[in-house]
């Protein structure tokens, strides 16, 4: 067995040697993505372009206006005349939050009316336009007891104890909040799925569609051998992917690291078990690489959405969110992210792990079953 | 160019397609899933943010505070921890995305000093979900210090003070209930196209290539510009019924409003289509083994498409170098395009710049694309 098995390993990896294009997409889709997330995804608001229109011209509204520009979240880009210019600088996507200060600002701020403020928000961005209305909310606060303290005369300030509740902020694990701390551990678990499944399915369902598969079934080789022979290699090629992306991660984005490298090698050892199951089960549906290509997209992409790899499970409808917990793909991200930034070990995680074992076993014995039956067919 | 050489080439590629039933269906039944996927599955805007609560102090006011967290709908008390420890665990198991922290002394210290601290832990893993989760609960503790506020104003017989007080009233256009669908389904068009075009074209050559039929479509009559025009009008009829699939459900299942002219929308979608379809075959042309093309194919429009253009990463929160990269981004243009039209509005007249960028696009493709295919074998 071992002899047959180890024929076919060597064809295998002659074969992929001699595909350029297999090491190609193997490698070069994964550190292009990764530069991609590293740099490009952010979820993170700063430089709102703002428009300001301010009818009252004086001091509170020019310190109300230094509030904002202060905070480096918004960035006045133009200064509106009237309310038309407004309108324009947001129906042209000039400025994303257009602040209205209207006449007799400083004068409701003095005694004591409560100044009205108009804050436009175009929203066809939904999530900066919440996290943005969040900063106003805060900047108008400090704005409002900068001015308390500066307009009451000192001895009621004396008279009037300074009181309140402060909340102090402690996000652990990602103190500075680095959109990159999130997903480039992400990218890791999602392009290996991607890269492992694809070439899986595609190697297989080649074979098929250029006939040498029957030249394979008549050699001695066991069907099980096959698989093997098969799936040994894109499991090999799986792990160094992660080891390459993950050095990326840690060398050139400087995500920490501070778990234990094991609990992830556990991990990914059996998220790419899974993940050779499922290309395994998906050359099964195949005869041609277009229907391969057509039925990877048809599965990979829900696999990817329904992670929580950028939108939180969280926030999914309760079917969905089922849906999700047999997703290997779930699992696998919530090893990586907790190995890197939380440093947890097996005690933690060892619900997760032995979630993607069972879904790994179910996928290979299907896929394996599925598969030996339409070599008969 | 003959019209009837065409047509025959536009026939056997429909066969072709027709023949392979799988594919087809896939091709048509993929808008509706990544629809339904899409539409239900991406939120960015989390209500209920599973919260833990460690109150140290268990006063009324703090049982207060506690109930008002869970009052909004915007945080959902889930567990109620008794210890440091029991905060660690929960934090590292992530069974909470926050875990409010009320102090031993709360309400002494209030009561003497006037002021005291409230401390909120949150798992910044996902930072998004941080922030606003930050915001929410934010906001449950302004509302808490202006009631201790009132309390001690109506204690001390002293008028509640609006001095230096703004009242802030935000309003929100375009998209007026903040629902991350609206953002979000728009742009799925875009991904959509980028990704049933780029996955059947690619294909459409190396296939030939592979299978050796590539040597009887050289011995036809049929030129080069024939072979590209035949081989991407059913191409180019699918990813326009696509299209029309995606703009009904997000209409008509989605409700998301559709403000603009379907004219121009076809118009820029048309485009779109040529862009992608010209990219596909040029890949195909140049690429002879189907792996390779299907990857490359994927690398230069889903990519760009679901990253670089805005569709969920904001481009304007780019660092400067990428956001120069992005105006060579084609679907930039088009999310661009359609976000307007949908939620704005927008006509010709605003969008007459990523229209015109699309279609630069457009042509410059397809020339490439017809130079590319010549009839040799080597």
């Amino acid at each position: 067995m071992f002899q047959r098995l180890s024929a076919m390993l060597i064809k295998e990896f002659l074969q992929l040697k001699r595909d350029r294009w297999a090491m190609f997409s193997l490698i070069v889709p994964m550190v292009i993505q990764m530069l991609a997330f590293g740099y490009a995804a952010t979820f993170t608001v700063h430089h709102v372009t703002s428009v300001v229109l301010d009818l009252d011209q004086n001091q509170a509204s020019r310190s109300l206006i230094s509030h904002f520009v202060a905070s480096g979240r918004f960035d006045v880009v133009e200064q509106a005349r009237n309310d038309a210019e407004v309108r324009r600088a947001i129906d042209h996507n000039d400025a994303v939050i257009a602040i209205i200060i209207h006449s007799g600002f400083q004068g409701h701020l003095q005694n004591g009316t409560g100044a009205p403020l108009q804050i436009i928000v175009g929203g066809t961005n939904s999530n900066t336009a919440l996290i943005a209305l969040g900063y106003i909310g805060q900047i108008v606060a400090t704005f409002s007891s900068d001015e308390a303290a500066r307009l009451l005369p000192p001895q009621a300030r004396l008279a009037r104890p300074e009181i309140g509740v402060t909340l102090q902020t402690r996000p652990w694990f990602n103190e500075g909040l680095e959109d990159r701390w999130f997903f480039i551990p992400g990218v890791i678990g999602s392009l290996t799925m991607l890269q492992v499944i694809s070439l899986t399915a595609f190697a297989i369902v080649r074979e098929r569609e250029i006939g040498t598969l029957e030249q394979i079934m008549v050699s001695p080789i066991r069907p099980i051998e096959f698989i093997l022979g098969k799936t040994i290699p894109f499991f090999l090629l799986g792990l160094g992917g992660i080891v390459l992306v993950s050095v990326i991660g840690i060398v050139w984005f400087k995500v920490p690291f501070i778990g234990n490298p094991l609990v992830m090698l556990a991990g990914s050892t059996l998220f790419l078990l899974a993940s050779v199951g499922i290309g395994l089960l998906l050359s099964t549906f195949s005869r041609t690489q277009q229907q391969a290509f057509a039925f990877n997209f048809f599965f990979i992409n829900p696999l990817f959405i329904l992670s929580g790899f950028a939108f939180p499970i969280a926030a999914m409808p309760a079917v969905l969110r089922w849906f999700t917990l047999i997703n290997p793909l779930r699992y696998f991200l919530i090893v990586i992210r907790s190995v890197f930034l939380k440093g947890v070990g097996f005690a933690v995680l060892w619900p997760v792990l032995t979630a993607m074992a069972a879904i790994a076993a179910v996928m290979l014995t299907v896929s394996v079953l599925r598969f030996r039956s339409s070599l008969d067919a | 160019m003959n019209l009837r050489r065409l047509l025959a080439m536009a026939y056997k590629e429909t066969l072709q397609i027709r023949r392979d039933p799988r594919s087809l269906a896939i091709a048509l039944i993929m808008p509706l899933i990544q629809m339904g996927l899409l539409g239900y599955g991406v939120s960015l805007d989390i209500r209920q943010v599973p919260t833990c609560v460690y109150d140290q102090e268990n006063s009324q006011l703090s049982r207060g505070i506690v109930s008002s967290l869970d009052a909004g709908g915007w945080l959902s008390v889930r567990e109620v921890l008794h210890s440091e420890a029991g905060v660690r665990e929960a934090m590292d198991r992530a069974r909470c995305i926050a875990t409010v922290v009320i102090p031993t002394h709360f309400s002494r210290t209030l009561a003497s000093t006037g002021s005291a601290d409230i401390q909120a832990i949150f798992d910044a893993t996902d930072v998004n979900t941080t922030n606003i989760a930050m915001g929410y609960i934010q906001g449950v503790i302004a509302q808490v210090d202006v009631q201790i506020h009132a309390r001690w104003a109506a204690a001390h017989g002293q008028p509640i003070s609006l001095l230096g007080q703004v009242e802030l009233r935000p309003s929100t256009w375009f998209n007026e209930t903040l629902d991350s669908r609206n953002f979000i389904i728009p742009g799925v068009v875009a991904v959509i196209l980028a990704l049933v075009g780029a996955q059947l074209t690619s294909l459409t050559i190396s296939r030939e290539w592979e299978r050796g039929t590539m040597e009887q479509l050289i011995s036809t009559p049929v030129t080069a510009l024939e072979v590209m025009l035949g081989k991407l009008t059913p191409y180019f009829v699918i990813g326009m019924v696509d299209a029309a699939i995606c703009l009904c459900v997000a209409v008509f299942w989605f409700d998301v409003p559709f403000r603009g002219d379907l004219a121009t929308l076809l118009a820029a979608t048309a485009l779109f289509s040529l862009v992608i379809l010209g990219i596909g075959y040029l890949i195909s042309v140049r690429v002879r083994s189907q792996l390779g093309a299907s990857q490359i194919a994927l690398l230069v429009t889903m990519m760009p498409t679901t990253l670089l253009s805005g569709y969920t990463f904001p481009i304007d929160q780019m660092p400067a170098p990428i956001r120069m990269l992005t105006l060579i981004v084609y679907p930039r243009y088009f999310v661009t395009i359609l976000r307007g039209i949908f939620l704005k509005g927008s006509g010709v007249a605003e969008l007459w710049q990523p229209l015109l960028g699309l279609g630069i696009f457009a042509v410059l493709i397809i020339w490439l694309a017809a130079r590319a295919f010549h009839k040799r074998l080597d």
